[in-house]
C-alpha cells in the first residue's frame, strides 16, 4: 500500500508539474495580454515534435534546449501576424482566432508527423529504474522534475531580477500606465507570448519522452492548464503554481481509491474553488473581473 | 470593457431598407418551404433539420453573447446535457417525446442556472474561461460513465415516439418532410419566445448592460442579476435544441458536449453576425453546409474549419448580416 501510495504521488507530481509549465505559459499571456490561447496544446505537441526531428542530428540534449526555442520562435510569429490584430477588440475574437488556430495546427502536425504516435527516443541512463525498491521512479521522471523546477525557478527570476521581467509583471497590473511610461508593450506583449510558447514548447519535450507523441497529446492537458489557472487565481503566477500541483496531486491520489473520478475531482476543486472564493486561492481582488 | 468596434456601428434609430415585416415573411416562408427547394439544390431534409437545431442553439447563445455581451464558450454543456437528458428519458424512463423534452431542456437549464450563479461577477475572458472548464465537467462525466451514458461511443437504443393521443397522433418516426416540420414548429415557438424577450424590456436593460455596464448601473439595473438571467435563459434555450438534436440522430454523443462544439456556435454567431437578431441562424446555414461539404472532400476538414474561424475574426468581425447593416447605415 505504501508503494502504491508513493507511487502515485510521484505520478502526481509529474502530472501537477506538466500543468504546471503548461499553466504557466497560459497565464502569462492571460495575464498580460488578456487572451486565452486555445492553441498552447498545441505548440506543446509542436515542441515535442521538433524534438523527435532534430535529435538524430542533435542529439536529445540538443533537440531539448533547441526545439523549445524554435516553438518560441515560432510563437513569436503567430503573435506577429496574427494575435496582435485582436488585442483591442472584443474577447470573443481572441478566443475564437487562437480555437481555430488550434485546429490548423493539431491537422497540420497529423499531415506532417502522421496519425499515429511516435516514440522519442532517451539517453539509455534516463531510462534505467533509480533503484529494486523504487522500480517506478526511473531516472528520466527525476530529471523531469528537476528541470521543471529549474525552469520555474529561472522564470520567476526573469520576472523579478531582468527589466523586462519586470515590465512585464506590471503590466499584468496596469497596462495604460506602463504604456505611459514609453515601454514598448506591442513588443512586450510578442516577447511575452513567445516565452509562455517557450514553455509549451519545453513541456512537450518533457512530455514525448514519457508518454510518447502524438497530434493531439496538448488536449488532455489544456483542460487541467485552464482549472490550474481558475484554482490558483488568476493574476498570481505563483497561484497557478501550486494550483497546478494540487490538481495534479489530487487527480493522482484519488486514482488510488477511486480511479473512475480522477478525472471529476479537479472539476470538484474547481467548483468548491469558485464557491467558497472566487478570486482563486491566491487571486488578486478583482483581478478576475 | 467591450471597446470592439461592433458596438459603435448600431445606430438608435434607423429606418431599415427592407421592412421588418417583409424580412420575417421572407425567412419564414423559406423556411417552411424547405423541403419543396432544398432537393432542386442538392440538399437532403435532414441538413436542413440540422440547421434548424443548431441555428437555434446560436440563436439561444447569441442573447447572452450578442445581445449581452457576455462570452460563453462553454455552450455546448447545455447542449449536451439537454441531448442527453432526453435521450435518457426516452431509454430508461418514458416513451414520450415531449416528456423527454422537457426532461432535457430543464437538465440544461437548471445546470446552467446554478452555474450562472457562481460565476456571474466574473467578465470578458475570465468568463469564458470558467464556462469553457465547467463545460468539459460533463464531457468527462459522459464519457467516463459507460453504463449508464454509453461512454465514448454515446448513448444508443432509444428513438423518437409519436406525439399526440389517438385519432391525433402525429407519428414523427419517420424522418424526412413530416419530421422536419416537427422541429420548424419547435423552432418557431421558440425563437417567436426569443424574439419577444429580446424586444422586452428585460432585453433592452441587457443590450444597456452590453452597451455601458457602468451606466446600466448607475441607472438601477441589477447588473449581475441580468446577467445571470440571461445566461439561464439562453442556456434553455441551448438545451432546447440539444433535446432536438437527440429526437433528430436518435443518438446522444459525448461530442455533442465537448468544447468544440461551444467554439462552433460562438463562430455561428459571429459569422452570422452577433449584434443581429436572424445572423446566428444565417451563420449555423454557412457552418452546417460547409462542414457537410468539406467533410465529404478531405479528411483534412479540420484546417478548413480552422482557417474559416480564422478568417472570419480578422477579416469578417462583424459577420455576414453585420456588414449589411454597416452598409445600410452609412
Amino acid at each position: 500500500m505504501t508503494q502504491l501510495i508513493l507511487f502515485n504521488v510521484t505520478n502526481g507530481l509529474i502530472i501537477g508539474a506538466f500543468y504546471v509549465l503548461m499553466a504557466l505559459g497560459l497565464s502569462l499571456i492571460l495575464n498580460l495580454s488578456n487572451v486565452i490561447n486555445f492553441a498552447h496544446g498545441n505548440f506543446l505537441a509542436l515542441g515535442g515534435y521538433l524534438a523527435f526531428t532534430l535529435s538524430p542530428a542533435l542529439g536529445y540534449w540538443g533537440a531539448l534546449v533547441v526545439s523549445p526555442l524554435l516553438t518560441a520562435l515560432i510563437g513569436l510569429a503567430v503573435e506577429r501576424l496574427m494575435i496582435r490584430r485582436v488585442y483591442n477588440r472584443d474577447p470573443v475574437y481572441s478566443l475564437l482566432l487562437t480555437f481555430g488556430f488550434a485546429f490548423v495546427m493539431q491537422d497540420v502536425a497529423r499531415y506532417v508527423w502522421g496519425p499515429n504516435g511516435l516514440p522519442l527516443g532517451l539517453p539509455d541512463f534516463l531510462s534505467q529504474p533509480i533503484s529494486a525498491d523504487l522500480f517506478f521512479i526511473t531516472w528520466y521522471r527525476v530529471f523531469m522534475v528537476t528541470v521543471v523546477i529549474v525552469a520555474v525557478l529561472g522564470l520567476f527570476a526573469f520576472l523579478r531580477y531582468t527589466r523586462v521581467g519586470v515590465r512585464i509583471r506590471a503590466g499584468t497590473l496596469d497596462l495604460e500606465t506602463v504604456a505611459s511610461l514609453g515601454v514598448n508593450i506591442s513588443f512586450l506583449r510578442t516577447f511575452n507570448f513567445a516565452l509562455g510558447c517557450l514553455l509549451a514548447g519545453l513541456s512537450g519535450v518533457l512530455a514525448a519522452g514519457q508518454i510518447g507523441l502524438n497530434p493531439n497529446m496538448g488536449d488532455d492537458l489544456l483542460m487541467p492548464s485552464f482549472i490550474a489557472i481558475i484554482v490558483g487565481g488568476v493574476g498570481s503566477l505563483i497561484g497557478t503554481l501550486f494550483g497546478g500541483l494540487l490538481i495534479g496531486m489530487a487527480a493522482a491520489l484519488t486514482s488510488v481509491f477511486f480511479p473512475a473520478a480522477s478525472e471529476a475531482v479537479i472539476y470538484a476543486i474547481m467548483m468548491l474553488v469558485l464557491l467558497v472564493r472566487p478570486r482563486g486561492l491566491m487571486g488578486e481582488e478583482g483581478m478576475m473581473s | 470593457m467591450s471597446t470592439d468596434v461592433a458596438t459603435v456601428a448600431v445606430p438608435a434609430a434607423r429606418q431599415p431598407a427592407v421592412p421588418r415585416w417583409a424580412r420575417l415573411v421572407v425567412i419564414w416562408a423559406l423556411l417552411i418551404a424547405v423541403p419543396y427547394w432544398l432537393p432542386l439544390l442538392g440538399g437532403y431534409t435532414a441538413l436542413a433539420g440540422r440547421v434548424l437545431v443548431f441555428g437555434l442553439a446560436a440563436m439561444g447563445l447569441n442573447l447572452l453573447l450578442g445581445f449581452t455581451g457576455v462570452l460563453s464558450f462553454g455552450h455546448a454543456a447545455y447542449f449536451g446535457l439537454g441531448a442527453y437528458g432526453a435521450g435518457l428519458t426516452l431509454r430508461y424512463l418514458v416513451h414520450s417525446t415531449p416528456l423527454a423534452m422537457l426532461a432535457g431542456t430543464l437538465l440544461g437549464g437548471l445546470a446552467g442556472t446554478l452555474f450562472g450563479l457562481l460565476i456571474v461577477r466574473r467578465r470578458g475572458v475570465y468568463f469564458a474561461m470558467c464556462t469553457i472548464a465547467f463545460g468539459q465537467l460533463w464531457y468527462y462525466l459522459a464519457y467516463s460513465w459507460n453504463d449508464f451514458t454509453g461512454g465514448f461511443d454515446g448513448l444508443r437504443d432509444f428513438h423518437r415516439e409519436p406525439i399526440g393521443f389517438g385519432a391525433l397522433t402525429f407519428d414523427i418516426a419517420e424522418g424526412g418532410t413530416r419530421f422536419y416540420f416537427f422541429l420548424l414548429a419547435v423552432f418557431a415557438i421558440a425563437v417567436t419566445l426569443l424574439g419577444l424577450l429580446v424586444r422586452s424590456p428585460f432585453g433592452h436593460t441587457l443590450r444597456a448592460i452590453r452597451e455601458n455596464e457602468r451606466r446600466a448601473r448607475f441607472l438601477a439595473i441589477p447588473v449581475e442579476r441580468q446577467i445571470w438571467l440571461s445566461f439561464s435563459i439562453s442556456c434553455f434555450f441551448t438545451a432546447l435544441a440539444g433535446t432536438l438534436y437527440a429526437l433528430l440522430n436518435n443518438f446522444a454523443d459525448p461530442l455533442a458536449l465537448h468544447y468544440s462544439l461551444s467554439g462552433y456556435f460562438v463562430v455561428m454567431c459571429v459569422m452570422g453576425g452577433m449584434r443581429t437578431f436572424w445572423g446566428p441562424l444565417l451563420g449555423a446555414t454557412v457552418f452546417v453546409v460547409l462542414q457537410d461539404y468539406i467533410s465529404s472532400m478531405t479528411v483534412n476538414w479540420m484546417s478548413f474549419v480552422g482557417t474559416i474561424f480564422v478568417l472570419v475574426v480578422l477579416f469578417f468581425p462583424r459577420g455576414l448580416l453585420g456588414m449589411r447593416r454597416l452598409r445600410g447605415s452609412a
